[in-house]
């Protein structure tokens, strides 16, 4: 496939040995007690990016979106923003801004006074102040409600004033405590986007904490999922989509079937798995590192499989079962099939006609995929 | 639901019942005193039991008398000695008031800042004073503030002075014996105001820029305005008719309103004209208790 013209002009820094990095966490821990919340995280985000911290709660993302907002400090470590070191900086003399979960607007402040704190309280002089605000307030479509109190706004509007509040000192690098989790689903859509096109217009760095993976997804330039205080993967939404490099991820961004099995050919541009969950081989074409007879997982997204009534042609990556379940949802229906093994596969069909041939329940269907739609992880 | 018996014999229902009964209590205990106290600054002063003439009579022949006697107010307007008492004793709430808030204030944040259960403790060792008498504690500072007492003692033990100083029957005496006798009451409001405060205002604050204390001054501050308001109302109207610490610890300047009150209605069995300072009094406070009632309201509006 050709790069097309529009991803060849998203820069992407992270493949450049060269880049200089923007904001730069070096080896950071933080303890509380005995607790590791987080657990020695390196990471290089570059200027422009939207990156999103990804994973469960207590996984130790907000903590670490809090040591770079400096109301946490690191037990170890270094928080460089822009070559400069962070790390014993007070929040209040850092470059950086965040908009916070909660949005903690001050409720004793109406909407323009929310965003004008900040900047009065840089002794902005005050006809910039007022320019400044309003121009703000514009870009976030609030213009109409600058008098009114936080408690006279719907949640989509709040989450605008924080949005404002926090991007009105043009931060080096803005911080995002789930900023749209408060949102309701439609809104959230739509917010998204809008928060995608504020960026770009903006161009601050953005650093976003979400435990939801649509909507890391959709904003990020590239994820770092987290767990136990760990990284355990950064990459972009695709690489962590498409390669995850353990179950964990494979598993915490969208949905996959993970099957159990030993290596048993081991070469360097194929392998091949026995998998008695699957009751079949799984044949792969990309090596990996692994020690022969090791056990292994392939991890297979339910978009991926075909499902059939005719045996499809070969040997490997086939598996027969009989549909146990099916979950209608418009654009697509959700297969759940069950192998004679008694696992449960997830497939997933696209409706693309309204009336094809429809499979029903307890139909014994073949379930069939490619050779290059597994992904084989060790751990 | 069931009715019983009696309710169905007395005609009202449980609900009825459980309204009524406080302002029965009420009725009994507040409304008719005062009745009776409003009538009494309207009689005259008379040599008998009780030394004050009745106010309506009732002629045998069919008449009803109801004689006003104005002269009592008069009499407060025409002597200095009223208007001063009532000028320091509002000094004196005020001021009072101020300190305790001074001192109030940094403790109810410390205990709302303090860990769950510490907190418990630190509230425990704040209402503590209340279960010795107030009288009892009063007491106690005169011990500590008398010529030969604890505080001089120590003081001239260490050198810091020779001779002990006057503290006893001083002003400095008084205000001490109010703010510590009144410091609970600015303390627990604010306390239920600064613990339902939301601290990440603070951080926002300090990520927009603040320092903590200007973060302190332009969000916490204000939005405590409350409790300053509820605790300040708990301490300058009781302390206004305030009259066992400075009868007990001030000197005989501090005339305070109470003071007057005690001594028209006992030294100088002038029943009716302490009755007359005791409703100027309450026409005085009754405003700034209606104006706190109306915070109240608002803070109970905004909390739900």
């Amino acid at each position: 496939m050709t790069t097309s013209a529009g991803q060849a002009a998203k820069s992407t820094p992270w493949n450049d040995p060269n880049a200089q990095a923007y904001l730069q966490i070096e080896r950071v821990s933080k303890s509380f007690g005995d607790f590791k919340a987080v657990d020695d995280v390196s990471l290089k985000i570059y200027k422009g990016e939207i990156f999103c911290l990804l994973g469960a709660s207590g996984c130790g993302k907000t903590t670490l979106l809090r040591m770079l907002g400096g109301f946490e400090r690191p037990s170890s470590g270094r928080i460089l923003i822009d070559g400069e070191d962070m790390t014993e900086v007070p929040p209040y003399d850092r470059p950086v801004n965040m908009m916070f979960q909660s949005y903690a607007l001050f409720p004793h402040m109406n909407v323009e006074q929310n965003v004008a704190f900040g900047l009065k309280q840089d002794r902005v002089p005050k006809a910039e102040v007022r320019e400044r605000v309003r121009a703000m307030l514009e870009l976030v479509k609030l213009g109409d409600f600058a008098k009114r109190k936080p408690s006279q706004l719907s949640g989509g509007q709040r989450q605008r004033v924080a949005l404002a509040r926090s991007l009105v000192k043009r931060p080096k690098v803005l911080l995002l405590d789930e900023p749209l989790a408060a949102l309701d689903k439609k809104l959230r859509e739509h917010t998204q986007f809008e928060l995608i096109g504020l960026q770009e217009q903006l161009g601050v760095t953005f650093l976003v904490v979400t435990h939801d993976q649509e909507e890391a997804m959709t904003l990020a330039s590239r994820i770092g999922v987290m767990d136990h205080g760990e990284i355990v993967q950064a990459g972009t939404p695709s690489e962590i989509y498409e390669f995850p490099n353990s179950k964990f991820v494979a598993d915490f961004i969208g949905s996959v079937n993970i099957f159990e099995g030993t290596l048993i050919e081991d070469e360097p541009e194929h392998v091949r798995i026995r998998s008695a969950e699957l009751g079949g081989t799984i044949y792969v074409s990309h090596g990996i590192s692994a020690a022969p007879e090791a056990v292994v997982w392939a991890a297979l997204r339910p978009e991926k499989i075909l499902m059939s009534i005719q045996p499809p042609p070969g040997a490997d990556n086939v598996a027969r079962g009989a549909v146990q379940d099916i979950a209608y949802l418009g654009d697509l229906s959700i297969y759940l099939v069950k192998l004679p093994t008694g696992k449960v596969v997830r497939v997933t069909q696209p409706n693309t006609s309204r009336h094809g041939e429809a499979i029903g329940w307890d139909r014994e269907v073949y379930l069939s995929w490619d050779h290059s739609s597994p992904v084989i992880v060790t751990r | 639901m069931k009715r019983s018996r009696l309710q169905r014999r007395i005609g009202i229902s449980g609900r009825g019942l459980v309204v009524a009964l406080p302002y029965l209590w009420l009725l009994l205990f507040f409304a008719v005193p005062f009745a009776i106290v409003l009538k009494m600054s309207f009689s005259a002063v008379a040599m008998a039991i009780p030394p004050y003439r009745p106010l309506i009579v009732w002629y045998a022949k069919h008449a009803l008398e109801i004689k006003l006697n104005l002269n009592n107010y008069a009499f407060l307007f025409t002597d200095k000695l009223y208007g001063d008492a009532f000028l320091n004793s509002i000094k004196v709430a005020f001021v009072s008031t101020v300190f305790c808030l001074l001192i109030g204030y940094p403790m109810a944040y410390g205990i709302a800042r303090a860990k769950a259960k510490t907190r418990n403790i630190l509230l425990v060792l704040v209402v503590l004073p209340f279960w010795t008498s107030q009288l009892l504690r009063v007491y106690a500072w005169i011990g500590l503030f008398k010529a030969n007492g604890v505080i001089n003692n120590v003081l001239i033990r260490l050198g810091v002075i020779h001779n002990p100083l006057t503290m006893l029957f001083t002003p400095f005496a008084m205000y001490v014996g109010i703010v510590y006798s009144y410091l609970p009451y600015v303390i627990l409001p604010l306390y239920a105001n600064l613990e339902k405060m939301d601290w990440q205002l603070i951080e926002a604050a300090e990520d927009l820029g603040c320092r903590p204390w200007a973060a302190f001054c332009k969000v916490t501050l204000p939005l405590s305005r409350n409790g300053i308001l509820a605790g300040s109302m708990l301490v300058f109207i009781p302390a206004v008719g305030e009259f066992v610490i400075p009868t007990l610890l001030g000197g005989p300047n501090s005339l305070m309103i109470g003071r007057i009150l005690w001594d028209e209605f006992f030294a100088n069995r002038a029943w009716p004209v302490a009755s007359a300072v005791a409703i100027l009094m309450l026409l005085l406070l009754v405003p700034l208790m209606m104006w706190y009632q109306s915070i109240q309201a608002r803070e109970t509006a905004g909390a739900s």
